[in-house]
């Protein structure tokens, strides 16, 4: 950056920076380094750019993508989740490899190497918060909602998951164990939530539809049926 | 007010990527890509009919020289259209963007896999 930008300018230089940090993952390759696609670096370079000579007000930048936050990446969350449901033998691998089990799928071209499930059951919910957001399985679950990347957020989620859970509305049984799991660099979460009862015979693309993102994450659940979607 | 910027856009490009409830994007970047545009008109540096031409002639471009045009490719001739507005506007010359995508690389190569990537000056080699 070159002398001529004031310090503020600057400053939304670096915070773009940290919205890009939830797509900074390389998914392909181990490296002890980050790797940016030669699209990814052309993109944050015109970003920065604009944004430093005031073109572009990174908050106006964000608003415009949260508004589309669920409408990124093909979603195959709710399809891994569906084909679990119905699948034992799938549900199984899954819970056993996370990553090589939607590997198999063949639709998922891009999936983290430790993808790990965690399976919600009457006595277990789980619930994952992340402290290094370049580890958000964005081609699971589409772009992070806000809140996710907000430290209340993830200092209340292990501190108080019940309080956090209860903000969205989530109320679970007073004896239900509640587990918190962490992302980090090298492994990321992916809840598989417990089926809705009344789906007996349900095909996977209608269960599909029941699986939100939230129910992934753990801080909800899944839509019951005949609610509107 | 920003779907109310991007329904403007959809209906002034009629290209876009959508579903029934709006454009829809493969990857982060793209929506990026979208939401840069989307300023950039409402600031003024080009209106839409300007920006439908210019990506018509890339995607033209783009075609000639052998993509497939399988609607997945859709958002990197939107890149390059934003790319050659912006120098043509005198908004960003191609030697800048140039320059700071090096940077981003710099900065990419230097940062601890799974940590944020952050630009800093002495990525400016």
């Amino acid at each position: 950056m070159g002398p001529d930008h004031d310090a503020r300018n600057t400053r939304q230089a670096w915070a773009i920076a940290h919205i890009f940090a939830a797509m900074s993952h390389d998914h392909d390759h181990h490296h002890d380094h980050s790797e940016l696609s030669e699209t990814e670096l052309r993109v944050r370079a015109l970003e920065t750019i604009l944004t430093e000579k005031g073109y572009v007000e990174p908050a106006a930048l964000d608003a415009i993508i949260q508004a589309y936050e669920t409408r990124i990446g093909p979603h195959n969350g709710a399809r891994v989740v569906a084909k679990a449901w119905t699948d034992p033998a799938f549900k199984t691998a899954l819970l056993e490899d996370g990553s090589k089990a939607i590997g198999t799928l063949g639709y998922v071209s891009r999936v983290g190497d430790h993808l790990v499930v965690v399976e919600n059951t009457p006595e277990r919910h789980n619930m994952v918060v992340c402290t290094l957001c370049s580890c958000y399985p964005w081609e699971m679950l589409g772009l992070p909602p806000v809140w996710y990347k907000a430290a209340p957020y993830r200092s209340r989620a292990v501190k108080d998951p019940r309080g956090v859970l209860a903000d969205f509305d989530v109320t679970l049984p007073k004896d239900m164990e509640i587990r918190v799991w962490d992302s980090t660099a090298e492994t990321r979460f992916l809840v598989l939530p417990m089926r809705p009862a009344g789906t007996e015979g349900w095909s996977e693309e209608q269960l599909a539809e029941l699986v939100t993102r939230d129910s992934m994450i753990g801080t909800g659940f899944p839509r019951k049926p005949g609610a509107p979607s | 007010m920003s779907t109310t910027l991007a329904a403007a856009a959809t209906a002034a490009i009629p290209s876009i990527p959508r579903d029934d409830d709006g454009p829809v994007f493969r990857a982060p970047w793209e929506a990026h890509a979208f939401a840069m545009a989307l300023t950039l008109h409402e600031r003024g540096v080009f209106t839409w009919p300007e920006w439908a031409a210019a990506l018509a002639d890339e995607i033209k471009r783009a075609q000639a020289a052998g993509d497939p045009d399988t609607g997945e490719t859709y958002y990197l001739h939107w890149l390059a259209t934003l790319e050659g507005l912006v120098a043509r506007k005198g908004v960003v010359s191609a030697e800048t963007l140039h320059r700071y995508r090096d940077a981003w690389d710099h900065a990419a190569d230097r940062t601890p896999h799974g940590k944020p990537i952050e630009l800093r000056p002495e990525d400016f080699g």
